[in-house]
């Protein structure tokens, strides 16, 4: 009952002893998947986002889009007859960071590549009641609007390589021409038709 | 292929560190209970005291020391049957993507029946056969209806499926090529060859085909535009090419009709910019459900142009 007692009137002590529990579970659970070529080794014939996909994204990202879809086809029959084969963990090894997401108020959105064509995201992200009545998403009508600079395109895509997705350096090299001028829409479509591309035909 | 195991080190490093923690655990519960200065309920406190409150120091109830005794014997038990412990697939060996497969399995099992006998079928055997198109709706709901409408009545840019007016062709045959392969339009921008005079005169000749109000000086001068730039996809007589997906401009039927333009300015943006409609092919359906599909949207062709 002594050490009961020391430990539990400092407070220092408790909070070290108690990372250090925590700590397990990371240990056993994280860390040995690093080491698992299953997690680490990119779907075969995956490629990289594009500088304009890989700016779509981070529109994805700043618009929320991940709050209301996932980005994660659970192995079961009633998600994989709606979106396609279940995902792997070799889709998301260059997603950083990954947008699996953990609420569906829309829809899945993991195999999305060519589902619909490009008017019809572009429709639909313009006022999405146009073409589903029923639907409660919110419009997106600054999209047509704003256009890209391409200021930042090759840095973000730099940070990329240093974490080991493999972009060439000629990719890097014309990543502001690539995506200056185009309008951010353009810039969203052209990454949501890239979603799942790689597993479209399993 | 590569290797779905751990590395045998990373294997043995998560097994100990599990059984580690577990047996860690049973170890403190077992020293702390033996350790406790008091075996039954006394009026002992621990002599802190807070605002006249103060704590008995009476040992764990012995439920709950139970309690956890058994989730201990819970989770070594879990353990052995399912995977946890590295590379150990547990007794059991439940896989994920075995419970998929299995699930797979049984829900072939269970429609595959169904399917075989729609597939016997013919399109016109099936649009009499209720309960096929009560499935056929709901694939056409969950596939269709996002860019053709609920009733397939279309949108500015996704054509309807209830008229009489086929882009592609409206047989059987055709729709179901359509759902297998996808189609892909291409008309290309004029504007740059017809500049804004000889967009606005080729808007006027179109508009003429299908009777609509035009001027007459303006649509003749369009008329030598058409010949030549429009007439090898939409054929001389303006009544379209469906091999080339090139619409009838004589039915006065417009499937880009802008909502916020009259049918003359969607016709002259149509110029202006061309047009890239895309039908996306829904060959991941299989052909079951595409041949159910087609039967159902040309009921929808038969029940629209009926009325």
């Amino acid at each position: 009952m002594k050490a009961h007692d020391y430990i539990e009137r400092r407070v220092g002590v408790l909070s070290v002893l108690i990372l250090l529990v925590i700590s397990f579970g990371g240990l056993a659970e994280i860390v040995p998947l690093f080491h698992m070529q299953k997690t680490t080794t990119p779907v075969e014939g995956m490629t990289p986002w594009t500088a304009l996909e890989l700016e779509g994204r981070d529109i994805y990202i700043r618009e929320g889009c991940h709050v209301c879809h996932t980005q994660m086809v659970r192995p079961f029959r009633a998600e994989t007859e709606r979106y396609g084969h279940y995902s792997v963990a070799g889709e998301s090894v260059w997603e950083r960071p990954f947008l699996w997401g953990s609420k569906r108020t829309g829809p899945d959105l993991a195999r999305l590549a060519g589902k619909y064509s490009d008017d019809w995201h572009r429709v639909h992200l313009y006022n999405p009641r146009d073409v589903v009545p029923e639907s409660n998403m919110p419009a997106f009508p600054w999209l047509f609007q704003q256009t890209l600079d391409g200021r930042d395109t090759a840095r973000k895509m730099q940070l990329m390589q240093s974490m080991g997705v493999p972009y060439t350096d000629e990719q890097i090299a014309s990543a502001r021409q690539d995506v200056r001028g185009r309008t951010e829409i353009d810039a969203l479509v052209a990454y949501l038709q890239g979603l799942g591309r790689v597993m479209q035909d399993r | 292929m590569f290797s779905q195991d751990l590395p045998s080190f990373w294997s043995a490093w998560v097994a100990v560190i599990t059984l580690g923690v577990i047996f860690g655990c049973l170890w403190l519960i077992y020293v702390v209970r033996r350790s406790e200065p008091y075996k039954e309920e006394t009026e002992h406190t621990m002599g802190h005291e807070f605002d006249g409150i103060a704590e008995y120091d009476n040992p764990l109830p012995r439920w709950w020391y139970m309690k956890f005794l058994l989730t201990i014997v819970f989770g070594l038990g879990y353990l052995a049957l399912y995977p946890g412990l590295g590379n150990f697939q547990g007794l059991l060996g439940w896989t994920s993507t075995g419970q998929y497969e299995t699930e797979i399995a049984t829900a072939e099992q269970q429609y595959a029946p169904i399917f075989a006998a729609f597939r016997d079928q013919s399109v016109d055997e099936l649009i009499a056969d209720p309960s096929a198109m009560e499935v056929a709706g709901r694939l056409f709901s969950n596939n269709c209806a996002v860019c053709h409408g609920s009733a397939g009545q279309g949108a500015y840019g996704f054509p309807n499926l209830t008229d009489a007016d086929w882009l592609y062709g409206g047989s059987a045959e055709k729709i179901s090529e359509t759902l297998h392969n996808g189609r892909l339009a291409n008309m290309p921008a004029w504007l740059t060859i017809l500049g804004d005079q000889g967009i606005e005169e080729t808007a006027h000749y179109v508009v003429s085909l299908s009777g609509r109000a035009h001027d007459q000086t303006l649509a003749t001068a369009g008329q030598v535009h058409y010949a030549t730039y429009c007439a090898a996809c939409h054929m001389p007589d303006g009544t379209g090419n469906q091999l080339l997906g090139a619409p009838n401009l004589t039915d006065d039927v417009w499937l880009y009709k802008a909502p916020n333009l009259t049918i003359h300015e969607s016709v002259k943006l149509t110029l202006r910019n061309g047009r890239q409609g895309v039908m996306p092919s829904q060959a991941r359906l299989g052909d079951d459900k595409i041949h159910l599909l087609t039967a159902y949207v040309r009921r929808l062709a038969e029940s629209g142009s009926a009325q």
